[in-house]
């Protein structure tokens, strides 16, 4: 299609049709943007809503929780592990080759300080809660969680070692307020 | 419709209607005189049988709708007070959870029925697939209805079933989201589904009516799969199959009264007579059961595919497309015209077919080693030149919605002129282990994801693909063709002297005198 520019000095039927064209064209332009303007209202009101989406930050007290005890809170709806680790799981965690995991990260990128492993107790396969906070809990090949829906195995630092999950048990922003309070979110 | 010819009704309240808005006329149209093959068997129930289940389970919804709360505070209670406390609520949900069952046995005999007696074939392929469309529907809606009581499987089932979503890449995340409505499975999850699951069910009658509209256009299939050739092969809908549907109806409507007052919990799990809690997992989380051969397909896909499968599978792929697929050919060379493409002047490509076969056979072999047998040093050595290209748990998202995916194209994969598998007889003990093959799906879609299941579930898996995939391709080309009795009517009349014949002889074996 061509558009002919100089309009007003067209009467044949070739520059008509040009000038036909190029309205159904605009129209169809202005028509597409105009549906989708409107559409996209009816779209976005499905995701998070403005109160969802506000981070509500949470602080908790780590003083209560002994070494090798762990606690679960709730943070957006999703529920965030707390473990304070034994010198052996930190060790454990550590000491792991980092490029021979499926989700290369080392534990000191993932704890703050070393004792204090924080992160979303979300298994990364299909969103079941792993075992393994609780003293009689299966805790997997590798001494940290095991999530029974299918089976994935996380180490003592929340790292995917064996089963179907893709990626590491995932560490949410949090910083430490205090030496015995952090703030999550 | 209905602005032709107009026969008027003797009844003047009828008439005065009909001459307005002539839907007496398109009903006896349709469903009175409408011409009917005159041999069905008693799976062309199933259709209507669907449909009253429909009605039942629209009827009950929409009521159960009048008390239920869609809000994770009060939802479970709510279901509870239904239970216990609204008059004959009880009834009404066990009527709404048994009916999803019995809906969806009624709807899996009938698209057995459609794929055994190929009628999903030219020139029904549109109606089949709007079939399959409703299928799809009502799989959404059976999910979305299941997470409205807020017991433990709702919330688990629904969490495991949306974070399929997340194996997508890039966009996964935000569609998870976008899905939830939060950063997990919660109110705004609850409140969208119960919007949706009282939305589908109508779109669901809106698809119903374009399937049976198609169906009046072509007409039915029947257990010959020869199509009607006169009035000699037709028999009019009312009253021989109203009466022959009521028939099955209420033998299906005994055993779904059975399930709903004496066993109504049987087909459900105990678990989701919990509430909801997103701390704890139960261990087992399973569908409901006509969810788990989808399920078992799901979890069957434990490896990652690399590379030299994709392109292992890409070749073989292309040999069954241009071998058995197509099935005219030019003489010389056994590849169809449209790929006969010559690579050089000398060279075309079907002289290369032998060296290709191989070459799939052997990327398939070293792809499979890498996927199941990550440990083995060869695998490591040949890991590095083929990359994980689809991750598990996207291969079994893929493999899932694949499944159905192929019900789908079904029409354009059989290219075999027969219908029905009466007279397809290798066709016949294909789709039959197919059968089977669902029902163990079934099966292991229950147990635990470990051991001896897994490889249970993805040699069922394999050969739930391999019948569209390879069985249907070869069937096409080398499944005979045996001759087609000439009408209904003669085939009718064959069956009855095989049986008279069969009778007969079993009469002169009862007494041997007279046989000598």
């Amino acid at each position: 299609m061509t558009i002919d520019t100089d309009m007003s000095t067209n009467d044949n039927d070739k520059a008509g049709e040009s000038r036909r064209d190029f309205l159904y064209l605009t129209a169809a332009a202005f028509g597409a943007v105009g549906a989708g303007s409107v559409a996209w209202p009816f779209i976005h009101q499905m995701n998070p809503a403005a109160d969802t989406m506000a981070l509500s930050t949470i602080e908790v007290d780590l003083t209560p929780i002994e070494e090798g005890q762990a606690i679960t809170v709730m943070w957006q709806g999703k529920p965030v592990f707390i473990r304070h680790r034994t010198a052996k799981e930190i060790e454990e965690a550590q000491s792991v080759d980092v490029s021979s995991l499926r989700d290369s990260e080392s534990d000191e990128d993932r704890a703050q300080k070393p004792e204090w492993l924080v992160m979303v107790g979300v298994c990364t396969h299909l969103g079941c809660i792993p075992l393994g906070q609780k003293g009689g809990d299966i805790k997997g090949d590798y001494d940290g969680w095991f999530c029974p829906c299918h089976g994935s195995h996380y180490d003592s630092s929340g790292r995917i070692r064996k089963g179907p999950a893709p990626t590491n048990l995932p560490v949410p922003p949090y910083e430490f307020v205090s030496d015995t309070r952090i703030k999550i979110g | 419709m209905g602005s032709g010819e107009r026969k008027p009704f003797e009844n003047k309240t009828i008439e005065w209607i009909d001459s307005r808005l002539p839907i007496f006329t398109i009903m006896n149209k349709e469903y009175g005189v409408f011409p009917t093959p005159k041999n069905f068997n008693y799976f062309w129930n199933f259709g209507a049988i669907a449909m009253v289940m429909m009605v039942i389970m629209i009827i009950t919804g929409i009521t159960l709708a009048m008390h239920y709360a869609a809000n994770t505070e009060i939802a479970f209670s709510s279901v509870e007070r239904i239970m216990r406390d609204v008059n004959f609520g009880w009834l009404i949900r066990y009527m709404h959870m048994n009916g999803a069952s019995f809906m969806f046995i009624a709807i899996f005999i009938h698209i057995f029925r459609g794929l055994y007696y190929g009628s999903y074939k030219q020139p029904r392929e549109l109606l089949w697939m709007l079939g399959v469309t409703i299928l799809l529907l009502m799989m959404a809606t059976a999910f979305m209805g299941y997470v409205l009581p807020w017991g433990q499987m709702s919330f688990w089932g629904a969490t495991v079933i949306t974070n399929l979503f997340s194996a997508l890449p890039l966009i996964g995340p935000g569609i998870v989201e976008w899905l939830w409505g939060g950063f997990a499975v919660d109110n705004a999850t609850l409140n969208r589904f119960f919007a949706l699951h009282y939305l589908l069910p109508f779109v669901t009658v809106g698809v119903i009516f374009l399937h049976v509209w198609a169906l009046h256009v072509t007409g039915s299939n029947n257990p010959s799969g020869i199509e009607p050739k006169g009035p000699q092969d037709t028999i009019p809908f009312h009253p021989y199959y109203t009466m022959k549907d009521t028939a099955g109806l209420l033998l299906f409507l005994i055993i779904y009264v059975v399930f709903t007052f004496f066993m109504p919990n049987a087909l459900g799990h105990p678990d989701n007579y919990i509430e909801a809690d997103p701390l704890v997992t139960p261990a087992h989380i399973v569908p409901e059961w006509y969810f788990l051969a989808f399920y078992a397909i799901l979890r069957a896909i434990t490896f990652d595919i690399n590379l030299l499968m994709i392109a292992g599978g890409a070749i073989a792929a292309y040999l069954v497309a241009v071998n058995l697929w197509y099935m005219e050919k030019p003489k010389h060379c056994p590849v169809s015209t449209k790929f006969n493409v010559p690579i050089s002047k000398d060279i075309e490509l079907c002289k290369l077919e032998p060296l290709m076969a191989a070459c799939a056979v052997v990327l398939l072999g070293i792809g499979g080693l890498i996927a199941f047998m990550p440990d083995l040093g060869i695998s490591k050595m040949a890991g590095v030149v083929s990359p994980v290209m689809i991750e598990a748990k996207l291969g079994g998202v893929l493999a899932m919605f694949g499944s159905i995916g192929l019900l789908f194209v079904l029409p354009f994969i059989d290219r075999h002129p027969h219908r029905s598998a009466r007279f397809r007889p290798w066709f016949k003990i294909a789709v039959l282990l197919l059968v089977l093959d669902f029902f163990i799906l079934t099966w292991v879609g229950a147990k635990p994801a470990e051991g001896i299941y897994v490889l249970i579930a993805q040699a069922a898996t394999a050969y739930y693909f391999a019948f569209f995939l390879v069985v249907l391709p070869f069937l096409n080309k080398y499944e005979p063709r045996v001759e087609l009795p000439p009408s209904i009517h003669q085939y009718v009349l064959d069956q009855k002297a095989k049986k008279k014949k069969k009778q007969d002889e079993y009469m002169n074996s009862l007494t041997p005198g007279a046989a000598e």
